[in-house]
């Protein structure tokens, strides 16, 4: 279907309105006109108020680049990334294999959904303050700190993924005997495949948000750390400058990491 | 598979659901398969058949009776109603996925999936296939890991009957190759004489056994259709 809807649509392209008219048409287009204007209202805004507190994006443009230029732009990058990272994997782990044996277990899914509950509505900065003082201001207490706000929500995600997993699938690998981890990972964990792709889209988004509260409340590097000096600065051309860089990491991950995980993941449906 | 497989279930009942009260629904079976044996269990639909198999097979533990399955650790295979093939795997790493220590490319995979004639399908996903391909896959899966006991609950309904017809060859000549014991549950009175060394009738309600019969039938003629049909005719006591 996709296929040939494009194909159809580059025959006329080529015929009808060439290669610009196509791609300022098609979706590419769309994005692309919308992301000027933005970047338009943004440019004069910035012109009509000349304050130092609402600089342009030139300004923040040259921010950015300076920032490169030391280095210190990709330091901070990298460490917050290398937290976001380490505190998405444990989160979906733990967050997976509770809501796998909640789904599984009807009677644990009762006991253990009011602590859910109470999980998932404690305030981020409820845990992220607990964890400093519980474990002091570490790499560890941070990590923690944004995994415990994440599981539950991994947790109650894949949950309703394991409560409709196929009866007649595991019948069928308990009758040829398949064990625990081929079960796991042959039937099981396919089938719960779209629901961890739900809980690894919205966790990204949030890890980092939090990842960068963590940083600022408690950490000596980072995006969150970086901003919170430019807070105490009033720099708001740095502030813009940092949250625009992690955007674009953002994005990328998404379109060049999870984006074909999930392609390569679904190759077998029609 | 030095002892024969015993089944005995004095009673299976259903528990109540919802406005529905409980259903006895097999009672007093005893049944004795010699090693080898293909036996088909036949009877009207939805009287307990395919119950017991699933007692059979240990996915259903709540009867009153045993099950002796004729050695201590024996190899179980089930063909189901529907293929149940994994969907996000390819027909090859179906197959390969029951046995153990399956290496990629694995020669005894290779073997049935040829005797099935499946090759050029080995590695489509199975929901790119027909029904009738799926269930050769799932009739490779079965054979290939050289069970003990074989159960086989109505594996070729909803087929057209060239395709259902080319399957029951297919698992004559699978098995006759490799005998093993077979317990064959259908409704479908002449793919019983076709296909069973024994066909065994239960019926009412609880249903138990009401016929047991030995059909002597040579490979030929299970293929030849008026034999057959006389051979049902007989056993079957119809006019």
């Amino acid at each position: 279907m996709a296929l040939e809807t494009t194909g159809k649509e580059e025959r006329l392209g080529r015929v009808g309105r060439g290669f610009v008219g196509e791609v300022l048409l098609g979706r590419l287009g769309w994005t692309l006109v919308s992301f000027l204007v933005l970047l338009g209202v943004w440019l004069v805004v910035a012109a009509v108020l000349q304050s130092r507190l609402f600089p342009g994006p030139m300004d923040v443009l040259a921010t950015l680049s300076r920032e490169a230029a030391t280095g210190a732009l990709f330091h901070h990058v990298g460490v917050t990334l290398a937290r976001v990272a380490a505190a998405f994997v444990v989160a979906m782990a733990i967050g997976s294999a509770i809501g796998i044996a909640l789904g599984a277990s009807r009677s644990a899914d009762r006991f253990f959904d009011t602590w859910l509950i109470f999980f998932l509505n404690l305030p981020a900065l409820v845990t992220i303050i607990l964890c400093y003082v519980w474990f002091g201001l570490t790499e560890l207490a941070a990590i923690v700190a944004v995994s415990v706000n994440k599981i539950p929500n991994v947790a109650v995600t894949v949950r309703e993924g394991a409560r409709s997993l196929s009866r007649d699938l595991t019948e069928m690998a308990a009758v040829y005997r398949l064990g625990w981890w081929k079960t796991l990972r042959h039937v099981t964990v396919p089938q719960l495949a779209p629901f961890f792709a739900a809980a690894a889209r919205g966790g990204l988004a949030l890890v980092w948000k939090i990842v960068l509260v963590v940083e600022l409340l408690g950490r000596s590097d980072g995006v969150g750390h970086q901003l919170h000096i430019a807070f105490q600065l009033f720099d708001v051309s740095m502030i813009l400058a940092y949250a625009i860089a992690f955007i674009l990491v953002v994005q990328a991950i998404e379109l060049g990491v999870l984006q074909p995980i999930e392609a390569h993941v679904n190759r077998w449906r029609r | 598979m030095a002892r024969p497989l015993r089944l005995r279930i004095d009673e299976k009942t259903f528990p109540p659901v919802a406005d529905r009260p409980a259903q006895k629904v097999l009672a007093d079976i005893e049944l004795t398969i010699a090693p080898g044996s293909f036996v088909v269990l036949t009877g009207p639909s939805g009287c307990g058949k395919s119950t017991l198999l699933n007692v059979l097979a240990g996915l259903d533990e709540s009867f009153t009776g045993s099950v002796d399955l004729g050695s201590d650790d024996p190899k179980l295979a089930f063909m189901f109603q529907t293929p149940r093939l994994l969907p996000w795997r390819t027909v090859e790493e179906n197959i390969a996925l029951v046995i153990e220590g399956a290496v990629p490319g694995d020669p005894r995979v290779a073997e049935i999936i040829g005797r099935v004639g499946l090759t050029e399908a080995a590695n489509a996903y199975p929901e790119r296939l027909s029904l009738g391909m799926q269930r050769r896959a799932a009739l490779a899966r079965a054979f290939v890991l050289a069970p003990d006991i074989l159960l086989m609950d109505e594996p070729f309904v909803s087929l057209d009957d060239p395709t259902a017809d080319s399957l029951r060859r297919l698992l004559i000549e699978l098995w006759t190759r490799r005998p093993t014991t077979v317990l064959f549950v259908t409704h479908d009175r002449t793919e019983a004489v076709m296909l069973a060394t024994r066909v065994v009738r239960v019926d009412g309600r609880p249903a138990t056994v009401v016929q047991d019969e030995v059909i002597d039938l040579s490979v030929t003629d299970r293929a030849n259709r008026e034999r057959v049909l006389a051979v049902r005719a007989r056993v079957f006591a119809e006019a």
